[in-house]
């Protein structure tokens, strides 16, 4: 099978084009570091306006990382599995086997060993998937739509077996865990022990000064570095690695080849079948991770629906964020933001409102820059709604602050250009040696 | 390889179109009774894997199917399984219509939630006659359902959104709505206690019992539904247009068919099927909206449809197959065995039954085209090119 793979799979950086790449990359950066510059102020000048405090914490910041990073999992699982060309609808089933198995590893023996077999859990899930859509070739989704349902079952089942009886377990709960990931704070930045010394905590000295824009980004700064968990570490961590196999590497090369064109990809000497099995693991093993997440991080037990869709959201997050790790995460981190905001204060939430209005006016300018008259209009008209609705609420209800996420993803998403380019191949139905 | 022989080729073109219109093999019902009977062997495989299974954790195999066999032999039980099956049915037709055009409705659990809530509210508000309030509270409930479902449908054809995100955006934004509506304008205060529900709707617009309240009539109402569909997408124009669109746009496109259009009206017809999904309950049952209209059905209506592979006969045999299944799970506890092992039997039948169809289908497609190759050999041996031109 693998005789001598051609030029193309074994140099990709040495296309002509690689230069452009790089310069379109670029520019790309400064675009999103200029977005986010520009995001901040606006953002500090609506605390300033508003007192909102928690817009900016660092206890937002700290939640927003926390509620991020199993979604952030879950994202990362659904794209592994659709740039080798597999539609992954099962990644709630494989983190509901993350969660229990987690959960039962961290009962047992300790809260990194539950992480691991959080992720083998996982791992299985994605090799029954793997096994149903790569060896048998059914149909994509019906194989996830099957996993999700094996999944909460077979948890069920199992819950019923090993934790009914134990102290605290029952059907749909597992015993409480001894000992939690340990945590960090780093030193000088956030206050944290260098060998028994305590070090200033310097940004939260400036936070709590609430001055104009330092202040916001102190205390923005300050979430990311102030109460860590080494776990959350390991899962940002899985991000650049995640961008450097799929795009930098030659084995990363043959993954995606097989997501675009299997066909191609297997005239050249790739074993599309065994890349999609290993994709399909990692898939699973990501997912799984994102459980053991939620179990054993997030939470001290596993419960049932503790997942809560967050497979979906997952997904959702993939294609919002392009099938790109970064877009991944940025999708993650607003969900998370939202989701934060909503756990906090209720009067975050009125703050958001004169945000959004913020962003809209800034859109109406951008839009009459561009001479798009009906996009200027739809801007101008949003942010007058949103205004109208910062003048005249007084509290959100509480039932309505629960949708929070939810509705901004579709707002940023209606309202976003819609140039998305999934994986060509992905979820199409493929045999080995039967294209050519 | 070389005779250009045009004798030849008329024989074939005879053989075949002999083949195709001699009415004593009727390939159509052929293929669905292998269909039906490969279906079958899957579930007895799928029986035996989930039987390992059991065995594994310490369970009698042997006793639960005892169970699950004795319950399904008992009258009542059967009326059960068509009450459980009749919400899967109406679940799984909104879901296929969604499939057939290529579109994953996956938000129906979010329409039929939000379509019960404003059926219920309109329909306690309303006093009319008896057949009509009925019929004014399934349409309030049809109207509803593709409401919510329409949301999706502007976001997808207006500003390109998938509608995957959409809908699964649109379940959550469904229940903090429905939550508030609730405790905000709808809740009836006079009920105290935990059995928080809407005002009642009057008995003229129940939907009613029959068999001492067995089952509820909402199940003809589902079969016609489930008829419905089949003449709709599989028997009319529209439905071409539908199913051209779903399987090849660009083509459908080039044939003069709006896809944007065609992807509003299967949202919006997947949407109003959906919010007829818990009428069951809410006007056989509870007659109100609350505690005890289930969740679920939506995601649940998704693996009916798969497993009926979207075809009307399908559905409706696989909605009463998992209607079946679930009516057994009070015997299991019974019986000392965690009746979650029914959630594990539907999943592996759903698996096991594609795997098995996906596996005839290909070897009787090969076998068909073999024996079409030896008969075109047999009519013209010259001509050797030809079998491969018609098995291609």
């Amino acid at each position: 099978m693998s005789i001598v793979a051609p030029t193309q799979l074994e140099a990709p950086n040495t296309a002509p084009s690689a230069g452009f790449i790089a310069r379109i990359n670029r520019t790309a950066a400064t675009r999103t570091l200029t977005a986010g510059l520009v995001l901040v102020v606006l953002l500090s000048i609506t605390r300033v306006i508003t007192g909102a405090d928690d817009l900016t914490s660092s206890g937002t910041v700290g939640t927003t990382l926390r509620l991020a990073m199993p979604i952030l999992l879950a994202g990362m699982a659904g794209l592994w599995a659709e740039r080798v060309g597999v539609l992954n609808i099962g990644i709630e089933g494989m983190m509901i086997l993350g969660t229990w198995f987690g959960a039962y590893g961290a009962w047992q023996f300790g809260p990194w060993v539950g992480l691991l077999l959080g992720l083998l859990g996982g791992a299985l899930g994605g090799l029954i998937h793997a096994v149903a859509t790569v060896r048998f070739n059914v149909d994509h989704v019906i194989s996830g739509v099957a996993m999700n349902l094996f999944a909460f079952g077979a948890m069920r089942y199992l819950s019923e077996i090993v934790f009914t009886g134990e102290q605290g377990g029952g059907i749909s709960q597992s015993p409480v865990q001894q000992a939690p990931i340990p945590r960090f704070n780093m030193p000088f930045l956030a206050g944290g022990q260098i060998g028994g010394w305590k070090s200033p905590d310097m940004l939260g000295w400036l936070e709590e000064k609430h001055w104009f824009l330092i202040g916001d980004v102190a205390g923005l700064a300050r979430g990311l570095v102030y109460n860590l968990s080494w776990a959350t570490v390991i899962a940002l961590a899985l991000v650049p690695l995640s961008t450097f196999v799929l795009w930098r590497s030659r084995f990363g090369l043959r993954l995606r080849s097989s997501g675009e064109a299997p066909d191609a990809a297997e005239s050249l000497g790739v074993n599309v079948t065994r890349v999609r099995y290993f994709g399909l693991l990692i898939s699973g093993a990501f997912a799984g991770l994102g459980g053991a997440y939620l179990s054993i991080v997030a939470s001290s037990y596993y419960r049932q629906g503790q997942t809560a869709g967050r497979g979906f959201i997952g997904l959702a997050t993939m294609i919002f964020g392009n099938w790109m790790p970064s877009g991944v995460l940025g999708g993650a981190l607003l969900f998370g933001f939202s989701d934060a905001l909503k756990l906090r204060r209720s009067d975050s939430l009125t703050a958001l409102f004169l945000f959004i209005t913020f962003v809209a006016g800034l859109l109406v300018v951008l839009s009459l820059y561009r001479r798009k008259a009906v996009s200027a209009v739809v801007a101008a008209l949003a942010g007058v709604l949103f205004l109208i609705a910062y003048l005249t609420v007084e509290e959100v209800p509480e039932s309505l602050t629960q949708a929070t996420p939810y509705v901004i993803t579709l707002i940023v998403l209606a309202t976003a250009s819609q140039r998305l380019r999934p994986p060509a191949h992905a979820g199409k139905p493929w045999r080995a040696g039967e294209g050519h | 390889m070389s005779t250009p022989a045009p004798l030849p080729i008329e024989h074939a073109s005879k053989s075949l179109l002999g083949k195709i219109t001699t009415p004593a093999s009727n390939p159509g019902v052929k293929r669905s009774l292998v269909t039906l009977a490969s279906s079958i062997v899957a579930v007895l495989i799928a029986l035996v894997i989930s039987g390992i299974l059991l065995q594994v954790t310490g369970k009698d195999a042997l006793t639960a199917y005892q169970k699950i066999i004795e319950t399904g032999t008992q009258g009542d039980k059967l009326l059960e399984m068509l009450q459980r099956a009749t919400p899967l049915m109406l679940s799984a037709v909104a879901v296929a219509i969604g499939f057939k055009m290529n579109l994953f409705n996956i938000g129906v659990e979010g329409q039929y939630l939000f379509a019960a809530l404003i059926a219920a509210v309109v329909g306690a508000e309303l006093s009319l006659p008896a057949p009509l309030h009925v019929a004014v509270i399934l349409i309030v409930a049809m109207a509803a359902g593709a409401f919510w479902a329409g949301i999706a449908a502007v976001l997808k054809v207006k500003r390109g959104v998938n509608e995957v995100i959409a809908t699964i955006m649109l379940n959550y934004i469904a229940l903090s709505v429905i939550q508030w509506l609730f405790d905000s304008f709808f809740r009836d205060d006079s009920v105290s206690g935990l059995n928080v529900k809407t005002k009642l709707i009057p008995t003229s617009g129940w939907m009613p019992n029959m068999f001492d309240g067995r089952l509820n009539s909402m199940l003809i109402v589902a079969l016609a539904v489930v008829f419905a569909y089949w003449v709709l997408v599989f028997k009319s124009r529209f439905g071409f247009r539908l199913r051209a669109s779903g399987l090849n746009g660009v083509a459908a496109r080039t044939a003069g068919i709006s896809s944007n259009q065609m992807i509003v009206l299967a949202i919006l017809i997947s949407g109003a099927v959906a919010g007829l999904i818990a009428m069951p309950s809410v006007l056989g049952e509870i007659h109100a909206y609350g505690q005890g209209v289930p969740d679920g059905l939506g995601f649940a209506g998704i693996a009916v449809a798969l497993l009926g592979r979207n075809h009307p006969a399908g559905i409706v045999l696989a909605a009463m197959l998992f209607g079946f299944l679930d009516s057994t799970a009070g015997a299991l506890q019974l019986a000392k065995i965690p009746n979650s092992i029914l959630d594990v039997i539907q999943a592996i039948i759903v698996l096991t039954v594609v795997i098995v169809n996906e596996a005839v289908t290909r070897s009787m497609n090969k076998r068909t085209a073999n024996q079409t190759a030896r008969e075109l050999e047999g009519a013209a041996p010259t001509a050797a090119t030809l079998p491969e031109a018609v098995t291609a």
